[in-house]
C-alpha cells in the first residue's frame, strides 16, 4: 500500500512539474504596453489620501491638479488651468481653467470640482493627511471646524474660471496646487464609490483604473480622451506587486518586467553598474532628498551649539556614501542640490576630528559623554546608523544605538526629550514640492513643535521663523531671485545652528528594459517619483 | 500576526524507543554494523555469560566516536565563546575602511580576514567568535527553558486530562495564536533591550509547540499497561512522572534540544532586529545572516560561515544526545519499564 | 465524541475572545500613533487630531473594544487605517492563495519527510541513516529566505523550469511548496524515524512477523498507524501556523499570501488588518489542534475523550 501511494504521489509531483510554467513575458504584454513591480501592495489611488513615494506618480496619472511640472524637471506650468494670475497684494490667485477636459466618466470639468476637490481635503471626514497644506486659505479653518458649510476664500467665479484668497501671501501656494491633494475629482463619482473612492478612483488623468487584485495586480488603462494630445504614449501599465526586489531583478533580466519600481538591489547594485549591458538600462537622477541625523536641542548635552558642530565634524561621510556602494552624495547643507535655493558655494562643517575634539571640551566635555541614536532597522539604515556610532565613538561620544520599527522611532522622535539623535534614513525627508519652505516648515519651524512633531530637533529660532515668513511673502514672479538669496540666508544661519547633521543626498537608480525610452530623465522625475508614467514610450519591440 | 517566527520554532517529537528484555537480539531491522553489534552485543548482557556493558556513563559514551566528535565541537565552541577576547584577532565592531572595496562590496574570506568581511567591513570571522556567545546562551538557555515550561505544560494535560487538561491545553492554544512579533516590538519600547528579554519571550512564545506534542505522546504512553500497573500498584503520582514516563519523554526533548537551537537563534535575529535583543553592533550567528540574506548571491560567506556554526552546534548537542539516551536507558542497565 | 466538538468549539470562541482582547490591549500598549502614521509628514496638529477623532482612537480603550465587538458581530471587521479597504475584502483577498501554499507546504513536508524518515529509521546507524539525519539538520538550519532564492536562482533564473516567483498556475506553487517542504520536512524526518524506532519493538509488531506477515505489510499496518500518531500533531500544527501566513516563503516568490499582509500592517501599525489577520490565524491554529485531536482515537483507540 505504501508503495503504491508512493508511486502516486511521485506521478503526481511529475504532473505539476510538467505542467507548462507561465511562459516568459506573460507579465510584459507586449505591444505598448509594461509591467512595473512593487514589493508593497499599492495602498490607496484617492488623491486627496494617497501620500506615499509609490502611489505619488501613479495617482498623477489617474488624476490631474490645476498645476503640474514640465516632466523631468521642478519647473512649475499651468496643467487644468490655461493660466493664472496673482492679485498685487499677492493674496488673491485666479485661475483660468481649461475647456473641454473631461473626467473618466465622461463629465466635463468644471470650475466648481475645484472648490469641491478642495474642500473634501479640508473636510475631517475625509481624513486627509493634506489638509495642512490649505489651511492658509480663508475660510479654511472655519469650514474644517463646522463653522462653515463651505470654504469661504474659493470662489468659482464663472464655469471656467476659480479664484483663491488666502490668509496671507505664500509664495509656494502655486506649488501646493500642484500636490495631489489638489487633483481634481468628480464629486458624483466620490458619492458613488464612496469609501471605496480610493479604489475607484475617477479623474482626468492620463490612465484609468482597468483592474485591480488587491494584493497581485493594478492594471491602469489608457484614458482615449485625455485633454494632452498624443499623451500618454502606452495603453496600458500593469503593476504587480509583493514582488520580492532581488526576485524582481531576476524577471528584468528576462524580459518579463519593464522596471523595477523599488530600484536595483542593493545586493547586484555594484554589478550591475559595473556591467557595460545592463548599465545602459539605468537612468540616474538626483533627488529632492537630504539624509540626516537630527540633534535633539532640548536635550543635554546638545543644547550646546559647540556640542552640535562638534557632532557635525565627527562624520566621515564619504565613508558612509561607500557603504551604500556610492548611491548618493554627501551633503553638506538642509537642501538638497536640486532644490531652488541650494546653496553651492556653501562649504559647511568639514570632516576634523581633532577640531570636533576641541569644540567639545570647550564646551565641557572633554572625555566625551553618553546618547543615544535612533535609527530605523530596514536595510541599510541599521549599517549607516553603525557607522555613525563609529564616527562618533572616535571622538569621545558613546552611542547606544536603537534600531527599531520606523513607527516606533517617528513616536520617539515626535515625545519631547525622548530622542536624542535620530538617522532619518528610510523617514528622510522629500520635499513634497520643489521650494525651500518646505524643508523647513514641517520639520524645522517653531510652528511645527507639538507632541507628534516631525521637527525631530526640536529647533525653534524666532529669528529664522520671522525670516521664512517674510520669504514666503515674496510672491510676485520678479521677487523670485531675492526670495532664493533670502533662503539661502535662512539656510546658512540654521546651519550655524546645527540641529542637523547633514549627511547625503541619495540619487535614484531606475533600472527599466531596452524597450522603453522617452525623454532623458523620466525615469528619475524629481517629482513625478519613481518614473513619469504618462511620458513613458516603447522604442523596442 | 505573522505564522513565520513561531514557524521557526518547530516542533519535533521523538517517542522513546521501548525496549524491553524480551526484544533483546530479535530486532529484525538492525542491519549489521559495527555500532548495532556492540549494542547487541550490550543488550546482550541481560543474558548471564554475555559481555558485561560499560559500567560509567563516560566509558559509555567513548564508544560512540560520533559522540566524542560531538563532545569535542562543542568544547571547542564552548571555549571560543569564553575566550573570545583572545581568539578573535580584531574588535567585533570595528569597521575597516579597507574592509571593503572602493564601491563599498564586502571582501571575501582573504588572508587577512580569515572569513572575509561582512558589509560593514568587519572582520567576519571575530564577529563569529563573540556571537557564539550569544547564540550558545539563546540556542541553550533559552531553549531549554522552553522545554522546561512545554514539558510541564504538556505532560500535565496529558496524565491527568479531566479539567485541568482542557484548562492546560486550551491555555496553550490561546498562547499559540498571540501574536508574539508584537509583543515583542511592544517590549522593545517598553524594556532596556537585552539578552535576557529576548530568551524570556523565546521561552513564552516556543513552549507550546513541545506542550503540544508532549499531550500527545503522554494521552498515549499513560494508557499504557505499565504506567496502568503502576497506578494500581499504589505508585505515588510524582514516582510515576519521573521514573516511568519521563524516560519516555526523553528523546523527544532531545530531539527539541538540538533541532530547536537551530530555529531558535534565528528568531532571536528577529527579535533583535525588531529591537528586542542585542543592540547593534553586538554580533550574533542569527543577526548576521538575517542582515546578509538579500546578499546572499554575491556574498555567500556572510551566510554560509554562521550558517555552518549554528548547524555544527546542533549536531554536535544531537550526536552527544543520542548517545546519552542510549546511555541514560533504563532498559539497557536492566532495570525494567 | 458530538459533545466533545461541541464542548471545543465553545472552548475555542471564549478563546478567540481573549486572543483578540490580549491583541487589542497589545496594539495600544506599542508606541505609535496610528492617527499620526496616517496624517503623515506634513500634517498639522488639528489635522492628526480630528484624524484620531474620526477613526474613534479618542475614545477610552474599554469603548473602542466595545465597539470593536459590537461590529465583529455584525461580520464587520473594519477598515485598513492605510488602504481604507474593508479588511474582510483584504482577508479574503488572500485567503485561497494563503490555503494553498498550506496544502502544498504540508503535502512536501510529507513526501519529503516521511519517506526519509522511515528509510533512517529501517536502516539504522549506516551511512544511509547518518545522511538522511544530516540532511534533515541542513534544511531545518538552512535560512528560508536563502533556501527560496537559491531555489528560485537555480530552478527559474538558470533553468526556466518554474516561473520566477508569482501566483496562478500549480507551476507557481512548488516552489514556494517546495521550500517549506524542505524547512520543514526534517522535523517529520527525525519525528518519524524515532516513531518507527519505538513501534517497530512492541509484542503486537513481535506478533504480527511471528504470524508470519510479509515485512511491507508488518510496517504499514502495524507500525505506521503508531508511528503517525506525532505525524498528525505536528500536521495540525502545519495548519495552524502556515494559514496565518508563512511571511518569507510568501516574499520571495512573490505569493500573496496573508503573511506579507500581517508584516505590512505591523509595521504602519494598521490595527484593524493586524485584528483581523489575528483572528484568521487564531481560527486556524484551534481547527488544526482539533482535526488533530479528533483523528488520534482513530490511531491509537487507547485515547479517548471524556
Amino acid at each position: 500500500m505504501k508503495g503504491k501511494a508512493m508511486i502516486v504521489l511521485l506521478g503526481l509531483l511529475l504532473a505539476l512539474v510538467l505542467v507548462p510554467a507561465a511562459p516568459p513575458g506573460w507579465g510584459q504584454g507586449g505591444g505598448r504596453s509594461m509591467t512595473v513591480t512593487f514589493k508593497d501592495d499599492v495602498s490607496t489611488l484617492d488623491p486627496a489620501i494617497g501620500y506615499d513615494w509609490q502611489n505619488w506618480s501613479i495617482i498623477k496619472s489617474i488624476t490631474d491638479g490645476l498645476m503640474d511640472y514640465e516632466p523631468a524637471t521642478t519647473t512649475l506650468t499651468p496643467h487644468l488651468a490655461e493660466s493664472y494670475a496673482v492679485s498685487s497684494d499677492g493674496r488673491t490667485y485666479t485661475f483660468k481653467l481649461r475647456r473641454g477636459v473631461r473626467f473618466h466618466n465622461g463629465r466635463e470639468f468644471v470650475a466648481s470640482d475645484v472648490k469641491y476637490t478642495l474642500e473634501r481635503v479640508l473636510n475631517p471626514k475625509t481624513q486627509s493627511p493634506g489638509a495642512g497644506f490649505y489651511g492658509s486659505i480663508q475660510g479654511a479653518k472655519a469650514f474644517a471646524d463646522g463653522k462653515a458649510g463651505g470654504v469661504s476664500g474659493i470662489k468659482v467665479v464663472d464655469k471656467s474660471t476659480v479664484s483663491i484668497t488666502l490668509e496671507r501671501p505664500n509664495a509656494a501656494f502655486l506649488h501646493t496646487m500642484a500636490l495631489n491633494f489638489a487633483h481634481v475629482v468628480p464629486q458624483e463619482a466620490v458619492a458613488k464609490a464612496g469609501a471605496d473612492f480610493g479604489h475607484k478612483p475617477v479623474g482626468t488623468g492620463a490612465f484609468m483604473v482597468k483592474e485591480w487584485a488587491l494584493g497581485q495586480r493594478l492594471v491602469l488603462v489608457r484614458n482615449p480622451n485625455y485633454f494632452l494630445r498624443g499623451r500618454p504614449y502606452l495603453d496600458q501599465i500593469t503593476f504587480q506587486v509583493g514582488v520580492e526586489p532581488n526576485v524582481a531583478f531576476l524577471r528584468l533580466q528576462r524580459n518579463e518586467v519593464d522596471i523595477l519600481g523599488d530600484g536595483i538591489p542593493p545586493a547586484d547594485f555594484v554589478k550591475v553598474m559595473g556591467d557595460s549591458r545592463l548599465n545602459k538600462l539605468v537612468a540616474v537622477g538626483d533627488q529632492l532628498q537630504t539624509g540626516y541625523v537630527t540633534i535633539n536641542t532640548q536635550v543635554e548635552p546638545l543644547n550646546d551649539v559647540r556640542v552640535r558642530r562638534a557632532l557635525n565634524m565627527a562624520i566621515d561621510k564619504t565613508r558612509i556614501v561607500r557603504i551604500i556602494n556610492n548611491r548618493a552624495v554627501p551633503a553638506n547643507q538642509v537642501l538638497p542640490p536640486l532644490m531652488p535655493g541650494y546653496d553651492k558655494a556653501y562649504t559647511g562643517y568639514a570632516f576634523d576630528r581633532e577640531q570636533a575634539k576641541k569644540l567639545l571640551a570647550e564646551a565641557g566635555y572633554p572625555n566625551g559623554f553618553r546618547t543615544t541614536l535612533f535609527a530605523n532597522n530596514t536595510d541599510p539604515n541599521p549599517r549607516i546608523a553603525q557607522a555613525i556610532q563609529q564616527d562618533l565613538a572616535a571622538i569621545g561620544v558613546r552611542v547606544e544605538l536603537k534600531t527599531q520599527a520606523q513607527s516606533t522611532v517617528i513616536e520617539a522622535g515626535g515625545t519631547k526629550g525622548q530622542a536624542p539623535l535620530i538617522w532619518s534614513g528610510g523617514m528622510a525627508w522629500i520635499a513634497d514640492y520643489p521650494d525651500p519652505n518646505n524643508f523647513y516648515w514641517p520639520i524645522l519651524s517653531c510652528d511645527a513643535l507639538a507632541p507628534g512633531t516631525w521637527n525631530w530637533a526640536w529647533y525653534c529660532n524666532r529669528d529664522v521663523e520671522k525670516m521664512v515668513i517674510e520669504a514666503d511673502a515674496m510672491v510676485q514672479p520678479g521677487q523670485a531671485a531675492a526670495r532664493a538669496a533670502k533662503f539661502q540666508e535662512i539656510y546658512r544661519k540654521i546651519m550655524s545652528d546645527a540641529p542637523w547633521i547633514p549627511v547625503f543626498n541619495e540619487r535614484r537608480y531606475t533600472m527599466h528594459s531596452a524597450r522603453l525610452g522617452g525623454v532623458r530623465g523620466i525615469f528619475v522625475d524629481p517629482i513625478h517619483i519613481p518614473v513619469h508614467y504618462d511620458e513613458v514610450r516603447v522604442i523596442g519591440k | 500576526m505573522t505564522g513565520e517566527d513561531l514557524r521557526a520554532s518547530r516542533l519535533n517529537t521523538h517517542i522513546f524507543t521501548h525496549r524491553g528484555p524480551s526484544s533483546v537480539g530479535t530486532n529484525p531491522l538492525a542491519t549489521s554494523s559495527p555500532s548495532s553489534t556492540a549494542r547487541a552485543a550490550a543488550s546482550a548482557s541481560a543474558r548471564p555469560g554475555a559481555v558485561r556493558p560499560p559500567a560509567t556513563l563516560w566509558a559509555r559514551v567513548k564508544r560512540h566516536p560520533s559522540a566524542v566528535f560531538g563532545l569535542v565541537a562543542i568544547g571547542v565552541l564552548v571555549t571560543v565563546a569564553v575566550f573570545a577576547p583572545w581568539v578573535a584577532p580584531y574588535d567585533p565592531a570595528e569597521q575597516f575602511t579597507e574592509g571593503l572595496t572602493i564601491e563599498g562590496r564586502p571582501l571575501p574570506p582573504n588572508a587577512r580576514f580569515w572569513f572575509g568581511t561582512d558589509l560593514l567591513g568587519r572582520d567576519l570571522f571575530s564577529r563569529l567568535v563573540y556571537g557564539a556567545r550569544i547564540s550558545l546562551l539563546i540556542g541553550v538557555v533559552a531553549n531549554g527553558a522552553a522545554l522546561s515550561i512545554g514539558t510541564m505544560f504538556g505532560a500535565t494535560a496529558g496524565y491527568f486530562q479531566g479539567w485541568l487538561g482542557m484548562v492546560f491545553m486550551r491555555f496553550t492554544d490561546l498562547m499559540m495564536a498571540f501574536p508574539a512579533l508584537i509583543l515583542a516590538i511592544a517590549l522593545a519600547a517598553i524594556l532596556r533591550p537585552s539578552l535576557w528579554i529576548v530568551a524570556l519571550v523565546i521561552a513564552m512564545v516556543n513552549w507550546v509547540w513541545i506542550a503540544r506534542v508532549i499531550y500527545t505522546q503522554v494521552l498515549s504512553i499513560a494508557r499504557r499497561e505499565f504506567i496502568e500497573a503502576a497506578r494500581v500498584v499504589g505508585v505515588p503520582t510524582p514516582r510515576i512522572f519521573w521514573r516511568h514516563l519521563f524516560p519516555h519523554l526523553l528523546p523527544t526533548l532531545l530531539v527539541w534540544g538540538t533541532l530547536g537551537i537551530s530555529t531558535t537563534v534565528m528568531f532571536e535575529a528577529s527579535l533583535s532586529f525588531l529591537g528586542v535583543g542585542v543592540r547593534p553592533p553586538t554580533p550574533s550567528w542569527g543577526g548576521t545572516i538575517n542582515e546578509s540574506q538579500s546578499y546572499f548571491l554575491e556574498a555567500p560567506w556572510l551566510v554560509a560561515f554562521p550558517g555552518m556554526g549554528i548547524l555544527v552546534t546542533s549536531l554536535a548537542f544531537n550526536l552527544v544526545g543520542d548517545v546519552m539516551r542510549d546511555a541514560l536507558d533504563p532498559t539497557l542497565r536492566g532495570h525494567g519499564p | 465524541m458530538t459533545a466533545y466538538v461541541l464542548r471545543r468549539l465553545v472552548q475555542s470562541a471564549v478563546i478567540l475572545l481573549g486572543v483578540s482582547l490580549l491583541t487589542f490591549l497589545l496594539l495600544f500598549a506599542l508606541p505609535a500613533d496610528p492617527a499620526r502614521m496616517i496624517a503623515g509628514r506634513s500634517a498639522t496638529v488639528e489635522t492628526v487630531a480630528r484624524i484620531r477623532t474620526e477613526l474613534g482612537l479618542d475614545r477610552p480603550l474599554a469603548v473602542q473594544y466595545a465597539r470593536y465587538l459590537q461590529r465583529l458581530a455584525r461580520g464587520d471587521l473594519g477598515r485598513s487605517y492605510a488602504q481604507k479597504v474593508e479588511v474582510a475584502d483584504l482577508l479574503r483577498s488572500r485567503l485561497a492563495a494563503t490555503f494553498y501554499l498550506m496544502l502544498g507546504g504540508i503535502f512536501f513536508e510529507l513526501l519529503i519527510g516521511l519517506p526519509a524518515g522511515l528509510l533512517a529509521a529501517v536502516r539504522r546507524r549506516t551511512r544511509t541513516d547518518r545522511t538522511v539525519m544530516l540532511g534533515a539538520f541542513l534544511g531545518v538550519s538552512a535560512p528560508q529566505f536563502v533556501l527560496g532564492l537559491l531555489l528560485i536562482y537555480l530552478l527559474a533564473y538558470k533553468v526556466a523550469v518554474f516561473p520566477l516567483g508569482g501566483y496562478g498556475t500549480p507551476a507557481h506553487l512548488v516552489l514556494p511548496a517546495v521550500t517549506l517542504g524542505i524547512a520543514g520536512g526534517g522535523w517529520y524526518a527525525r519525528m518519524m524515524r524515532s516513531a518507527v524506532l519505538d513501534v517497530v519493538h512492541k509484542d503486537y509488531v513481535r506478533t504480527a512477523r511471528a504470524k508470519g506477515a510479509s515485512e511491507p505489510r508488518v510496517l504499514t499496518r502495524h507500525v505506521m498507524r503508531n508511528a503517525l500518531l506525532p505525524v498528525v500533531t505536528m500536521v495540525g500544527l502545519d495548519f495552524g501556523t502556515f494559514m496565518g501566513g508563512v511571511v518569507i516563503v510568501e516574499s520571495v516568490f512573490g505569493w500573496p499570501g496573508i503573511g506579507q499582509l500581517a508584516w505590512q500592517a505591523i509595521q504602519i501599525v494598521d490595527i484593524p488588518v493586524i485584528m483581523g489577520v489575528v483572528l484568521v490565524s487564531a481560527v486556524a491554529i484551534m481547527l488544526g489542534n482539533l482535526m488533530a485531536d479528533l483523528a488520534y482515537p482513530l490511531l491509537d483507540p487507547r485515547i479517548r475523550y471524556g
